[in-house]
């Protein structure tokens, strides 16, 4: 039987369709994934994302572990810094892609639903005899993202730390509804908001003050669409164990000079590589989404392939992110999709797709 | 309540019959299980339809799926609806006036006895449940 967050009755009686996602029963939209996208993007929209992996990490070699396993630099990292950084195999494919958060006493790991147990095994793996004790979380917590440039004013007072002076990129343990809490500036969707995580059973007061306070509930369709417009990576899409964060364009996020760890051997080589493809960003002429899975073709000939695809309902228009060789990674450059047979026109374009007004 | 006038198939189309012209769209009830659609594609006129609930006539798309559309009777395809392929919006704002999707000229002996009356769609929608 599927996995139920906390949360999963009141989606249910509020007449959410629900899906499996990673062996979890989760709601995919309650009326409409337009509605629901646009009033993140007005806003505040509420998630649910208790299904993500949540891990911590403490004793002497916490930090070893991490920075075993992980392509970004945690060493650098503040209390209560929140950094992105993929874990990746030993030939320099990508495990996961996770947010490491810093604690005075430990660290905490954020992962994907899908590769909860693969990361937990690849840590057992690594640990060799560090002296680092791993906590899985995941069903002992909910946690929840409200998104949208309402969504910190929205928020005001939930917390006892002021989360309004939490700068981007940042958490803070505090309490929430009198119960211990963690609360950062962080979130999928490329709109300001936050995230907390607390007790399990304390998800549901929390969500159902959240909906009293005006956030819209929002489920994975609408998170979907957000994250694309955003060009933010899916694991299973854009991302895999066969592609690289080169290619995917997270590079930015491999810090091969802080120290070894594994899979750097192979990104070494692979950073440079001018044969490689490379994930780029594409904009659809007409209606027909480009889905997952879609090859793309320039000048007829067939270049690449569709990672993700979908209608854009702040632009319009269908856009999609894709894998294409070299020589035609250019922005600007004609493309067709091939739609069930029909080929479509479309072009690369710049991303991200959307990026949110900066005061 | 769908309209008393109009016959209908399992797959959430609705025909209106009149003389040997079939004008076909789907119910209201498709439209809330798809929300969001974005697109349609519709058959050229004159090609060959069949009833049948496994060879579709065109596809509708919404922002999650694909679902193919198939045809009340057999015949050809007499008109489409170009309002509806330039502006899905028409077939979720009036799915049983201007969203209608395309209109079909009867086969020689094709009748409407084997599609549901609006009693009997009816209840088909109410044992599926939203």
């Amino acid at each position: 039987m599927a996995s139920r967050t906390p949360l999963f009755d009141w989606h249910v009686a509020h007449g959410a369709r629900i899906v499996d996602f990673a062996g979890w029963d989760m709601p995919v939209q309650y009326t409409s994934i337009v509605e629901e996208h646009q009033a993140v993007r007005s806003g505040a929209g509420l998630f649910d994302i208790s299904h993500m992996g949540r891990l911590s990490f403490g004793g002497p070699d916490a930090l070893s572990l991490i920075q075993k396993v992980y392509t970004n630099n945690a060493a650098t990292l503040k209390d209560g810094q929140v950094r992105y950084g993929l874990v990746c195999n030993d030939q320099g494919g990508i495990r996961d892609d996770v947010l490491v958060y810093k604690w005075p006493y430990g660290y905490a790991m954020v992962v994907n639903a899908s590769n909860r147990a693969k990361i937990v095994g690849w840590l057992e793996e690594s640990k060799a005899g560090m002296n680092v004790q791993i906590t899985d979380q995941t069903e002992g917590t909910a946690m929840i993202a409200v998104q949208g440039p309402k969504a910190v004013e929205l928020c005001r007072g939930l917390t006892d730390a002021d989360a309004s002076q939490l700068g981007y990129y940042f958490a803070a343990p505090t309490r929430c509804l009198d119960q211990q809490c963690v609360v950062s500036r962080t979130g999928y969707t490329g709109e300001d908001g936050l995230e907390f995580m607390i007790g399990a059973k304390y998800g549901l007061q929390l969500w159902e003050e959240l909906v009293k306070r005006g956030a819209k509930p929002c489920g994975l369709g609408a998170r979907d669409t957000l994250r694309l417009e955003a060009s933010m990576p899916l694991y299973g899409h854009e991302l895999s164990e066969q592609i690289d964060p080169f290619e995917a364009g997270v590079g930015w996020a491999v810090k091969l000079d802080k120290g070894d760890f594994r899979g750097r051997t192979a990104l070494l080589s692979r950073k440079d590589d001018a044969k490689r493809r490379r994930r780029v960003g594409l904009e659809l002429r007409g209606k027909r989404i480009a889905r997952e899975g879609a090859t793309v073709l320039v000048g007829g000939r067939p270049v690449g392939v569709v990672t993700s695809g979908t209608f854009s309902p702040t632009f319009n228009k269908v856009i999609a992110m894709a894998y294409v060789e070299p020589g035609c990674q250019a922005v600007g450059t004609p493309v067709q999709i091939d739609i069930r047979g029909t080929p479509e026109p479309g072009a690369i374009v710049p991303m991200p797709f959307y990026r949110r007004a900066r005061e | 309540m769908v309209p008393k006038d109009l016959r209908y198939a399992k797959t959430h189309e609705w025909a209106r019959i009149e003389g040997d012209v079939c004008t076909v769209g789907i119910t209201q009830f498709a439209v809330e299980q798809l929300t969001d659609v974005v697109a349609v594609e519709l058959p050229k006129v004159g090609k060959p339809v069949v009833a049948s609930d496994e060879k579709g006539f065109g596809v509708i798309e919404s922002v999650k799926a694909v679902s193919d559309l198939y045809a009340p009777v057999n015949g050809d395809v007499l008109e489409v609806n170009k309002n509806v392929a330039n502006d899905p919006a028409h077939v979720a704002a009036d799915p049983y006036g201007k969203g209608w999707l395309i209109k079909i000229k009867m086969a020689p002996g094709a009748t409407e006895d084997h599609l549901l009356t609006a009693e009997q769609y009816e209840q088909q929608i109410a044992s599926q449940g939203h």
